[in-house]
């Protein structure tokens, strides 16, 4: 039996409604959208704007200010990049949040090298910015704010319509990652003031490798630096032959996200709820990581104190999430984000992030809950440390032997 | 990560869990590692003080699945040994015994030392001379 899948945030199972959007795309409907002398390429541009025009919709844009990449990563990269090359003669400042994506952080490193200069904001407890530290970080020489509309981690949501208000109010350009959030909660350019902001298909039940990167056209008219050259497709900013089955994915995930919405967001935080409860009821010292109030519906992140998290996911194998736990990592550094919150080491080891989805059901939120607190209590018995912390012992005055 | 049996088995059944009394004059504890490295291992033996063999030992250990596994079998070979056989445990017999890829040596170091700390402090409190002691090891 495949486990149970509560990874939502790493990526989505297709939906089966987009599959069949996207299938005659691969056969029949082969053509190349840019040949513009024949009805292959004409039904593959019609395709392609129908989708642009989806996409739009959900986000409150205007089709033309839709265009398409391979993914958020992509989209990351043109937009940080191409507005820092474009703006460049009036400034190199980019402000942005230590516990953004590393698809904008290290475009930021990037340019750092090559000139800029970038702020790398601090995030309270919650995991939100502090909206007065954006203030005083703005300076004349700014030219971008780039912080993620929902943190990938944690599903923390950013003040991001009191953003976009301030960064118009400065003149400076606004971009958002917003992969974790289109789809999920209502998003909208106009009243965010948002000029950039990231799409991927695949994490919201559409297929992978094909996003989009919203440009605003109007108040103002943002511009990037291409950072493809090539055959000039979509408006010179992205050249390179468009992955139209893909798009077409993309385009059918937005209109059935733009429908179900409300619904589908319902039911998710009252499973992710249930979930929590479940947690609280049965085991004591959990502590959820990030902000409850500001936070996606369908993320819950929780530290399970004194159980190390990759003990923790060998024992609930049949179960697909993710831990913040260093072990769990390529490069054995506990979650980045977690310690951003001011998480001790100790702690973010210990975290799980549960991300449901909408093909997740009840009993499986009855069957995660119930696997957890049982291996959770095996390995608390397990546990020197919640052994000493039962015994009245204060960890953190311990002198511990790092090694 | 694929677990070797070896590792899930401990991990699944983990030997010897538990705690014995620190007072205890024929108990050695050590406890190494920190929380905040992800690892805390904590391995007591009880010698048995006619024979000098190691009559028992406990562990009790916060970490991976690799740290449970090192820990637990530590306490399967620390069984019916003298100390100064339970000396010569080497964390590479631990790497091989139980199939430890590279990322996970750190475990089987850290077993190591967790001997190592449990009969020092056994030691200690036999009325051994603390100095001479780290020196030896």
């Amino acid at each position: 039996m495949k486990p149970i899948y509560f990874d939502n945030h790493a990526t989505t199972q297709l939906d089966p409604r987009v599959l069949q959007a996207m299938l005659p795309y691969f056969t029949d409907l082969f053509g190349n959208s840019a040949s513009r002398n024949h009805a292959y390429g004409w039904e593959a541009e019609e395709a392609v704007e129908k989708s642009r025009g989806q996409i739009a919709s959900l986000i409150g844009a205007n089709s033309k200010e839709i265009l398409f990449t391979s993914g958020a990563t992509e989209s990351n990269n043109l937009a940080i990049k191409g507005v820092a090359e474009m703006y460049a003669e009036k400034g190199n400042h980019i402000i942005t949040a230590a516990t953004e994506h590393k698809a904008v952080l290290d475009t930021c490193k990037h340019l750092e090298k090559k000139g800029c200069r970038v702020t790398y904001l601090p995030v309270m407890g919650d995991g939100r910015i502090d909206m007065e530290m954006l203030q005083s970080a703005i300076t004349d020489k700014t030219i971008l704010i780039s912080i993620m509309y929902a943190n990938n981690e944690i599903g923390v949501l950013q003040p991001i319509a009191e953003i976009g208000k301030l960064a118009k109010e400065r003149g400076v350009l606004f971009h958002t990652d917003a992969v974790q959030a289109v789809g999920k909660v209502p998003v909208n350019v106009i009243s965010d003031n948002i000029d950039l902001m990231s799409i991927t298909a695949h994490k919201m039940y559409g297929p992978k490798g094909v996003g989009a990167l919203y440009v605003r056209r109007k108040s103002p008219r943002v511009q990037l630096t291409a950072q493809l050259d090539g055959g000039g497709h979509e408006r010179g900013m992205r050249s390179g032959t468009l992955n139209v089955p893909g798009i077409v994915g993309l385009g059918e995930a937005c209109a059935i996200a733009k429908a179900e919405m409300a619904e589908e967001s319902k039911r998710l935080s009252g499973m992710r709820d249930r979930l929590r409860a479940k947690f609280e009821s049965a085991l004591d010292e959990v502590f959820i990581n990030g902000s409850m109030e500001h936070r996606l519906p369908h993320n819950l992140n929780m530290s399970f104190a004194y159980v190390e998290g990759e003990s923790l996911l060998m024992g609930i194998n049949d179960i697909a999430v993710s831990s913040g736990s260093a072990c769990t990592s390529a490069t054995l550094e506990p979650s980045y984000v977690l310690k951003a919150l001011g998480l001790g080491d100790d702690m973010a080891h210990t975290s799980i992030r549960f991300g449901l989805g909408r093909f997740n059901t009840d009993a499986e939120v009855d069957y995660v809950a119930d696997k957890l607190i049982s291996v959770v209590k095996k390995l608390r018995e397990l546990s020197p440390l919640y052994e000493m912390v039962k015994e009245g012992i204060d960890l953190s005055k311990v002198q511990w032997t790092a090694h | 990560m694929a677990y070797s049996d070896k590792v899930l088995d401990h991990y699944n059944h983990p030997r010897n869990v538990g705690s014995m009394d620190k007072s205890d004059s024929a108990v050695g504890t050590g406890m190494v590692g920190a929380p905040e490295c992800g690892d805390v291992m904590k391995l007591q033996i009880k010698v048995n003080p006619l024979t000098g063999i190691i009559d028992d030992a406990k562990f009790k250990t916060f970490g991976c699945g690799s740290a449970i596994a090192s820990s637990s079998l530590a306490t399967e070979w620390l069984k019916g040994k003298t100390v100064d056989e339970a000396l010569a445990i080497k964390n590479t017999d631990i790497v091989s015994e139980l199939a430890l890829p590279p990322v996970k040596i750190h475990c089987s170091v850290l077993a190591e030392d967790a001997i190592k700390a449990a009969i020092t402090d056994y030691k200690i409190k036999q009325g051994a001379d603390v100095a001479a002691l780290a020196q030896a090891h």
